[in-house]
């Protein structure tokens, strides 16, 4: 009975979702025949090119390279992060000694580097690993380092008396229960690693969906232009629904993604 | 067994740095014993003091001055013999299952799965959590949640129960209810209770013995009540009128001074 309940409930949930695609899409194939323009395809035209640059695979591959782009620097920037931000939260001496460091360089966007990449790395992967990694680096340190400081005093001493050591504390209280926190970093560094790759891309690439979109401008594509938008908006969806699964697992079905 | 002095504090003081810099004594020549076997709750005034009580014998903080004993030692650390029972339902942990919260302290200690599990299922029914065993502590109430938090405790095998108002968040029907199942959890197991509360109710339906605390700061005991209203208690017999307006006096005039 219960689980039967809950699979109406992740029904109901998902046709909420294929209604809410359906209301944006609808909403755009109406602004389209209201104001009908050379320069503001609608969904049909959008999609049956976007079907023709899968067809031809460079949507394919424009899409994919950006993705392992992203994919890199962004683990490689959580990788760095995550500690980071972990011994800022629980080490105040550390705290006060990296934030220096880090409240400087939070404030210098990717964007602004993008200059000193290229110089630095060259035009190849390199340089956009670089961004995305900088770009993810300093959100991931700052909200896992608020996430561990935000730990209820009452889990830590619980565990204390359960007879747990100051190691298993951190590792089966501290980390889980900074976990949701760390997640939400993670969701938003995501979202700046998409803006950060596009930005790059149009100023120093010769592939991926930043290049797909310049070239558009270049060569008045407006239909590739959106296939491009189309795609980073479908993507981005599909990633972040995916740290939210994480946060409710960690964080119990009320956190505030839920 | 029935060591009257299985837990003492001996001429206690503690001060603490408050926000503005300047210090603040929360208790000083405290002097308590609580036998092994005795139910104790200790009553005050809102900021009298009693959690700073707790604290210290939990073990959580220590002492400024004097010194606190536990089973003929002194208490330097936290020990799973003192087992704290929170008010706070955020000492749960929301990414375990309830009966992986119950296993928690076995598990830390090494106990292999098949024989916690068995145990944590055993504590889950004596607070009367049966088939709750694979919810997350999101998807129980209130009351639930605080015997989750008393099967935890009792799971470890401890000596003492540390209650820092663990029922003062629940709603009227559920307090008492949770109060008759303590009780009847230590009928059966007399294990020492340090029970803190500012509800003179709850401390007579509850406690062998109370003791009342002054209005902080730098408070003491003012005096202690024996508690003769037997195994099952009423609220309306005339003995426990006589006991609610004795505890009564003794605490008003502490009350009226901690809201001067």
């Amino acid at each position: 009975m219960k689980i039967k309940y809950e699979y109406m409930n992740k029904l109901r949930e998902y046709c909420t979702y294929l209604l809410g695609f359906l209301a944006l899409f609808g909403s755009w194939h109406l602004l389209t025949y209201l104001m009908p323009s050379i320069l503001f395809p609608g969904p049909a035209v959008v999609i049956s090119k976007a079907f023709s640059l899968l067809q031809d695979g460079s949507l394919v591959e424009n899409l994919s390279i950006s993705l392992m782009r992203i994919f890199s620097g962004f683990i490689l920037g959580a990788a760095i992060g995550i500690p980071l931000g972990l011994i800022m939260g629980n080490f105040r001496f550390m705290k006060r000694l990296l934030e220096p460091s880090t409240e400087f360089l939070r404030f210098i966007p990717s964007v602004a580097m993008i200059t000193l990449a290229v110089i630095w790395f060259g035009i190849g992967e390199a340089s956009k690993i670089f961004l995305i990694a900088y770009t993810t680096i300093f959100i991931v340190i700052i909200s896992t380092a608020a996430a561990v400081l935000s730990i209820h005093t009452d889990k830590i001493r619980a565990a204390e008396i359960l007879g747990a050591n100051r190691k298993q504390i951190f590792f089966f209280v501290s980390l889980p229960a900074a976990m949701p926190g760390i997640l939400t970093g993670l969701r938003v560094a995501m979202g700046n690693s998409f803006t950060t790759i596009v930005a790059a891309e149009m100023v120093a690439a010769d592939s991926g969906l930043g290049t797909m979109l310049w070239q558009g401008r270049l060569f008045m594509l407006i239909d590739q232009i959106f296939v491009s938008l189309l795609a980073l908006g479908l993507v981005g969806f599909a990633v972040d629904r995916l740290f939210r699964v994480g946060i409710i697992r960690f964080g119990g079905k009320y956190s505030a993604v839920a | 067994m029935n060591n009257k002095s299985f837990t003492s504090f001996i001429d206690v003081a503690k001060s603490f740095c408050s926000i503005n810099g300047s210090l603040h004594e929360a208790v000083r020549d405290f002097n308590l014993d609580i036998g092994d076997n005795e139910f104790f709750c200790l009553l005050g005034p809102t900021g009298c003091g009693k959690t700073t009580v707790l604290n210290m014998l939990a073990g959580f903080e220590s002492p400024t001055s004097g010194s606190i004993n536990f089973a003929g030692k002194n208490i330097t650390s936290t020990d799973s013999k003192r087992a704290v029972i929170f008010q706070s339902q955020d000492s749960l942990y929301p990414w375990l299952t309830v009966i992986d919260n119950v296993e928690f302290g076995l598990r830390m200690k090494g106990m292999p799965k098949a024989q916690r599990r068995q145990l944590a299922a055993e504590f889950l029914k004596l607070v009367g959590l049966s088939g709750h065993e694979n919810k997350h502590p999101s998807e129980l109430s209130g009351g639930m949640k605080q015997r989750v938090q008393i099967a935890r405790v009792l799971a470890n095998n401890p000596r003492m129960l540390l209650m820092d108002e663990p029922f003062a968040a629940l709603d009227a029907q559920t307090r008492t209810l949770m109060q008759q199942e303590l009780r009847r959890i230590w009928v059966r197991d007399r294990l020492s209770v340090l029970f803190i509360t500012h509800d003179i109710d709850e401390a007579l339906m509850l406690a062998s013995r109370i003791g009342v605390m002054r209005a902080g700061p730098a408070s003491s005991i003012k005096g202690f009540i024996e508690v003769r209203l037997g195994e099952e208690r009423s609220r309306t017999t005339s003995d426990y009128a006589e006991h609610f307006q004795e505890v009564h006096n003794m605490i008003r005039e502490e009350v009226m001074r901690s809201h001067q």
